[in-house]
This record gives structure tokens, sequence and C-alpha cells, in this order.
């Protein structure tokens, strides 16, 4: 479907991003090695400390990545299901919520409903049980982790069963197959292609988690390789090891990564006239009771820690907050800086998916390059922002004045970050879509711009929307990379946040997070408007 | 105020081109900038940072340009990145925990400044860093969750379990390699077994002081490892004596903040002149209710009230930044082993 010259286009696209991706990594590692050597960095391989360290790390990982998706799987399988009711739409948009919150905040919140004080506890208590749940340790750790994750296991989920042609529920209606049987031959096999790239970056966003597992770990015994190299970087100032650590990080979920995606996945065959989505199914007596536990409990899960932030947020003075210029500039510099990261890693990602796409059926060098796309553009995850962070800054001193580049730096890192998130996001869609057009604009003879403008474009606004939206309440939530340039001339919200809470002022903390929430919920309405595009599926209400 | 961050966007990716093709445009020569390297919540619209500016630059004739970062430590570690060629000709708020490894990248220089007004408690003395201010650690806790609270770090180690206490890491905090001093300082050789009993009482421990003093005042644990001087922010900023430090009969584990001049500082008499003003009132009377902590010269105005309150330690633990230095590594080794003990 491609003529020779897209084909060539669409390869050299991924080539590019590609070779800046391993630039951008790779730099800013060799950069940090050539201060101490690789055998200072090689070191930690034998250290038993850190042996310990990285068993603990993939452990804790490996438990929330399997409870964030065995949560995720009737929580989606609910809402796909359940296409009509009162306030779904809010359901799915509250979803994308945590995600955006830092750690800490995320933290707070939880801790107000199952910490020591918290609202379980006080449950506890009334119905007479006196000495306290603690939650610190490892089920804090997991109910952190589950919190911050199972929403966007569900979200992917979600996306994947949403796009079960209606064809197959027509089916399924005439030859009234059961519950279990849909769940077996329609919606399992959808989850199963979905699960192992989900998986894979719930696995990554787990094992270098940092203050979660140290807030609320309750001792060093719980510590993560990220904590260690954190350490590395700033306390004790070993680049070299910094960077043995990182590559440990690398490695070990690499092949962790590859397993995972070595489990056999159902091949995409989602073809579809585009008849609407009519769920008979789900009506049935079972159904809806299996739905409303599934959906109550998330909802439980999901939106108290955030009703805590919320009131917490309410508490303190927001005419106040919102009236304050430094509050103005960091709202617009955080936005600013997302919307930045946001594009690049959409425009990223096109170009990744569409060399996917260009390389697919190809010989062996076409699906090794097809393979390392799909590898590094996942593995960039693993990489600490602070080690990109100092790298780059090593890198840039020559030129005389680092802080000029604080901006596209944390933008350059924060779309990084995203990239993993928006191919999975973009990419399927993306096949689908030029499944279903490409003989069309072949035909018509539509190429280049006028093609992106007339097909493309309508076809993929909505995902390329979600991915943005996405990217940007990723990037908005973070606080690591801006850490090391200083705040002068950079001061977003997660930042803000911090430097009140360290100047005791709670409130306002507690305000400015609820602010950062709000944000992230619009950029997540924008992503997700309703959908006008699709008109025949209103008829059919 | 939009416009003026977009403005800055677009001269930061202005100057970055600029950079690439190694363009350097004239450097304005009207005023002379003093550029101070600090943490963040120093310059931040709360802390000193602002009035400092504006009591320096009344009398120096230039412009003090703040450079935030996170924190002492990470400081230190911009320091070493930036080596030689680093712009900055003060460096302030490093501890006296760090001096030693400052030191040691030899960038800085003899300050040159008479800080016979400077009253340390514990008596620090030196030539290269100057002090600006200090706090005692202490145990805070919260009075509507505690009726008697430790008397002694003996008490706090001894005590019942079920009374817990947020404290900070050592690996990743200045308050954490604090608390872990200060046990050394009273246990010695028994700081193992002392943390292996403390261990008990340990909510959590967090990455730094925020997330701790989050927690503590979210009423998760009613004591938490600060300082003897946060019981003024409550009742200075928010008239309420709620939260109170825990006098310990052993003595108090002190935190000096220093500042110190670069030796390729772009403008080094300047730069001396800043490290003499800071011994003056016109920055001394910010430290209290801005930076809430101890100054160590005469302020123009005596104290609030609530400072005469706090806890006022009758012994000071400080160790010479050579020893904590040389032992660090092995410290954190031991709190480790003991805290990671079933």
């Amino acid at each position: 479907m491609l003529t020779a010259r897209q084909r060539l286009v669409a390869l050299s696209g991924g080539g590019l991003v590609l070779a800046a991706l391993f630039l951008f990594v790779g730099l800013a590692i060799a950069r940090l090695v050539a201060l101490g050597g690789w055998a200072a960095a090689l070191a930690v391989v034998t250290d038993r400390y850190i042996l310990g360290v990285l068993q603990f790390t993939l452990f804790q990982a490996s438990l929330s990545t399997a409870l964030s998706i065995l949560f995720a799987i009737p929580v989606a399988r609910a809402l796909a299901r359940q296409r009509h009711f009162a306030g779904r739409i809010w359901l799915v948009r509250l979803l994308a919520v945590p995600m955006g919150l830092p750690a800490l905040i995320g933290a707070l919140g939880l801790i107000a409903v199952w910490g020591r004080q918290g609202i379980a506890n006080q449950g506890l208590s009334f119905l007479g049980l006196s000495e306290p749940v603690s939650i610190y340790g490892l089920t804090g750790i997991l109910i952190a982790h589950v919190f911050f994750n199972m929403p966007l296991a569900c979200r992917f989920l979600l996306i994947g069963l949403e796009r079960i042609p209606g064809e197959y529920w027509l089916m399924s209606a005439s030859l009234g197959l059961r519950g279990r049987d849909v769940f077996r031959f329609i919606e399992w096999p959808v989850m199963r292609r979905i699960l192992p790239g989900v998986a894979g970056l719930i696995f990554m966003l787990c094992a270098t988690s940092f203050t979660l597992v140290l807030t609320l770990g309750g001792g060093p015994k719980a510590t993560t390789l990220e904590v260690a190299i954190y350490q590395a970087l700033r306390f004790d100032f070993e680049p070299p090891r910094a960077i043995g650590l990182a590559l440990m990080q690398i490695a070990v979920t690499a092949v962790i990564l590859a397993v995972i995606a070595l489990l056999p996945a159902p091949e995409d065959r989602g073809l579809t006239l585009g008849k609407p989505v009519r769920r008979l199914d789900a009506g049935r007596a079972g159904a809806r009771l299996a739905d409303t536990v599934a959906i109550g409990v998330m909802l439980v899960f999901t939106a108290l820690p955030l009703i805590a932030v919320l009131v917490a947020g309410l508490r303190s003075d927001l005419m106040k907050l919102v009236a304050e210029p430094i509050v103005h500039e960091a709202a617009l510099t955080s936005l600013v800086l997302s919307l930045s990261a946001g594009l690049i890693a959409v425009v990223s990602a096109l170009a990744i998916v569409h060399a996917q796409q260009a390389a697919a059926g190809g010989g062996l060098l076409l699906r090794g390059f097809s393979l390392a796309l799909a590898a590094s553009s996942a593995l960039v995850l693993l990489v600490p922002p602070i080690v990109l962070a100092t790298g780059w800054f090593l890198m840039l001193l020559p030129t005389g004045d680092v802080g000029a580049f604080a901006a596209p730096l944390v933008a350059a890192i924060n779309a990084a970050m995203a990239l993993p998130f928006v191919v999975r996001l973009v990419g399927p869609a993306f096949r689908e879509h030029r499944i279903r057009t490409g003989r069309l604009a072949a035909s018509l003879g539509l190429s280049g711009w006028a093609r992106l403008r007339l097909i493309d474009w309508p076809g993929l606004r909505k995902p390329l929307l979600m991915g943005l939206s996405f990217a940007m309440a990723l990037s908005l939530g973070d606080l690591g990379a801006v850490a090391l340039f200083g705040s002068d001339n950079l001061m977003t919200l997660p930042w803000l946040v911090y430097s009140r809470m360290g100047n005791y002022r709670t409130a306002d903390a507690d305000g400015l997070a609820l602010l950062l929430g709000l944000i992230c919920l619009a950029l997540t309405v924008a992503g997700t408007l309703p959908r006008a595009e699709t008109p025949e599926e209103d008829r059919n209400r | 105020m939009p416009s003026h961050i977009i403005r800055n966007l677009v001269s930061a990716a202005a100057l970055s081109a600029a950079a690439l093709l190694g363009l350097h445009g004239p450097a304005s020569a009207a005023d002379k900038t003093l550029t101070v390297y600090t943490y963040e919540s120093f310059i931040s619209e709360w802390g000193p940072g602002p009035k400092v500016k504006a009591a320096f630059e009344k009398t120096c004739g230039c412009t003090v340009n703040f450079v935030g970062v996170a924190d002492g430590v990470a400081l230190l570690s911009r320091l070493k990145l930036e080596g030689a060629g680093s712009k900055a000709d003060v460096v302030l708020g490093l501890d006296t925990n760090l001096i030693d490894e400052a030191k040691q990248t030899g960038l800085f220089d003899a300050s040159g400044v008479d800080t016979s007004a400077a009253k340390v408690p514990g008596d620090f003395k030196d030539d290269v860093f100057v002090p600006y201010d200090y706090g005692h650690f202490a145990v805070v806790y919260d009075t509507q969750a505690m009726k008697t609270p430790p008397a002694s770090l003996k008490d706090l180690v001894e005590g019942d379990p079920a009374q817990k206490i947020v404290i900070e890491d050592p690996r990743t905090s200045t308050p954490g390699l604090g608390l872990l001093l200060w046990v050394k300082s009273v246990y010695g050789d028994k700081a193992g077994e002392a943390w292996g009993k403390l261990k008990k009482r340990v909510l959590t421990v967090t990455p730094g002081w925020s997330e701790a003093y989050g927690l503590f005042t979210k009423g998760e644990a009613p004591m938490v490892l600060s300082y003897t001087t946060s019981p003024a922010y409550h009742m200075v900023a928010e008239n309420s004596d709620r939260y109170q430090a825990a006098a310990f009969s052993e003595g108090h584990y002190i935190q000096i903040e220093v500042s110190g001049l670069l030796k390729n500082a772009p403008e080094k008499q300047l730069a001396r002149d800043f490290l003499a003003f800071t011994l003056t009132p016109g920055f001394q009377d910010t430290i209290p209710t801005n930076n809430w902590m101890m100054p160590v010269a005469k302020t123009s105005e005596p104290l609030p009230d609530a400072f005469g309150k706090l806890v006022n330690p009758e012994k000071t633990f400080l160790m010479s930044p050579e020893e904590v230095a040389k032992n660090r590594k092995a410290w954190i080794d031991e709190w480790l082993a003991a805290m990671s003990m079933n």
C-alpha cells in the first residue's frame, strides 16, 4: 500500500527518532562515565547491599504490577460493557487524575484514607478495634502503586475493549454467548494483546518508584535502585556508581520485559465497517451486579484519596493562591513545558509507529529495526531523569549558560518519559486507521500533506489528542528533572508545591496540589471530549 | 505575568540558539552582578532572599542574582559539576557536615571576613566558611496526641513503641544525617543497638524533611524529627502552640548553615562584602521569621516572643566536619544494618 518513497520516508522518520533517543540517553551516560570509568560503574554488580536492593525492587514491582492488573481487568470490562450510565465519562476521566499528581501529594491523599488516622482505621475503631492497622511497609507501597497504576491499566484496557468492532457484539448476541464465553472469546484475546505492554509500563514505573517507596515503606529495608541512584549521584557524588546502578536497572528490567513480550499474543484483527457497538449483554442481572461491584470498588479506592486531596485543597486559601503572580507563572511554565513535552512525544510516537508499520513484513533487518524501535521507546522509562539531567548538565557546561537550556532539556526529558505511553496509545489506532484508509488514499492518489489533512487528521485526531493529554498530564506532575537546574527561571507547579511544604506552608501546598489535579482533569477532559465524531453511536442509544 | 514568563522561555530558547551558534553578546557593563548559589527555600517569596537582596543592593551598587537548587546537598553537587568554571561568587546554604567535602573540591577561598560577631553554640570557627544561622535538631511532638514527651534521647529510644516518630533518611536528607550523628554522639559504639530499639518506634523513614513534617501535621505520628525552631513557626504564623519541641537532657545536635566565596568568583570583592553583610542586621533580621532558624549575630529588633519559649539546649553536640566526612559511610551502613533487621 505504501510506495517505495513513502516507505523510505516512514523508515527514516523512525530512524531519526531512534537516533535522537540513543544520542539523548547515550551521551548523558557516556559523559557521566567519563568522570570515573567503567570499573567503578560495574563494581555495583558485586555489591551485596545493592543486590539486596535489586531483589526488593523487583519483588515489589512484580507484586504491584500483578495487583494493578488484576484489579484493572474487571473494572475495564465493566466500564466497557456498561456503556451508558450517568457519570460514566467522568468516571473514565477520573482514572487520569492520579497520574498527574506528584507522588507526595498522592501519598498524603492515600494516608488520609489508609493511614493511622485515616478513614479506614476510624471505621475499624468504630467497629471496636482499638489498635490502628498500619499500612507502613510493603502494604503501603502496594496500595500506593495500585492507586497510581491500576487506573492506567484500566484506561489502556478500556481503549482496547472499546475498539472491538460492533459486529462482534451483534454476533455474540445472536449466538447467545454467555458472559464467561464473551470474556473467553472476545474480551480476553483483546486484553491479552494489550496486557504485556501495559504490564511492562507499570512494572517500570513501580521499579523506579522513589518517594512512595521511602515514605510508605516504613524503613530502609524498603529501598529501590532509584533511591540508591539518587544517593550515589546526590549525596555521595559518585556518578559512575549511579551509572552502574542505572544500567543494572535497565538490563534486569529489559530481561523481564523481554520475557513478558515473548508471551504469545493473538494478532490484531479488528477490521470493521464501523457498525455501532451495542452491548446487549449489559443488561443481564449477573453482569449488572458484577459490573456494579467492580466499578463501585474502583470508585471508592480511587476517589477517596482524591477527595482527601480535594478537601485539604479547599481548606487552603484558594482565592489568595490563585491571585498570586508566582502561581500564575508556575502554572504557565508547567503548561508550556508539558505542552512542549507532549508535542515532542506525540510526533516522535507517530514517527515510531509509522516506521514500524512500514517495516512490517520486511526482512530480518527491518524486523530488527522494528524491534529496536519498540524496545528503546519502552526502556527509556528506566533511565532515571536525574541521570539524564546531570549528564546533559555536564555536556552543556562548556556553552557557558546552562540555565538557558533548562527549559528545553526538561521538556525533552519529560517527552522521553512520556514516549512509551504515547506509543502504546497511538500505535493500535494508527495501524487500524492505516489498514482502513490505506487503499482508499492510494486509489485517490492522496499523499503527503493532502492525505494528512483529509484522511489522517480526522481519523487519528482522537487518539492523538488523547496521547497528547496523557503525555501532558504525565509531565505536569513531574518534579525530578527540574531539581538540578535550580528554580530561578523555571518554577513549575510541583516544584512550588514542594517549596511551600519546605517552608511549613502545608495549606498552600494542599491548595496548589488541588490546582494541579484540576488542570490534569481539564487536560483529560480535552483529551476525551464527547464522541461527536461518531454520530451513529448516539443515534443507537 | 504570563507575558513575562513567555518572554523568559523565548529568551531562553534564543539564548540556547545563540549559545549553539557560539554567539556571545557583549556583557552589559553598566551594573555589576553578584551571583549567589543557594537552596530554593531561601529565595522563595517566604524566605529571606527577597529582603536580603533588597538590603544588600541598597549599599553595593550591584544586582544580586540568586540561583536556587533543591537543598544544601544539591548545592554542593552543582558546584562539583561546574568545577572551576562556575559563575557563582558566593555559595550560601551548606551546613557543617558538608564543609569538609566542599573544601576538598578546592573551589573555595578563605573568606577574609572577621567572624567575631558570629556567636554559635559549640564554638564553630572556620576561615573559609562564615556561619549565618543555626538550629538544633529536636523531636517535635503534637501536644494533642502526646501528654508526656520523651525527656531524653534515651527516653525516645526506649519508650513505648506504640507512640511513633517519623524520621528522615540519612542517605537522602540533612536532618536524617543530623539524627544519625546525634545518636552517634550520645551512644558512641552502642549506636547500632540504640537504632535497633528506636526502630520499633519509627513509623516510617522519609526521603526528606517535607514528607516527614507533612505526615506529622496530618496526624500520622505524634512525633517527628525537626528543629527546636519549628514551634516558632506555628506560634508566630498560625498562632498555635499545639506543636512543641521536646528538650533532651543529653543535649541536642546542631546544624549550622554557612556561606563561602569561590576562588574564581568573577566579583570577588563584592562576594567578600556580601559575606561580611551576612553578619549584619540587614541579613540577620530576616533569619528568624523567614528562614525559621536562629540568627548568629545581632538583629535590629529583639526576636519575637515565641522564640523565647523555644527549647534552649544546655549542651550542644557538633562533630568536626573531618570526622563526619571520614565516618559517614560506615555509620550509614551501621544504620542500614540496624534498621533492616527484623
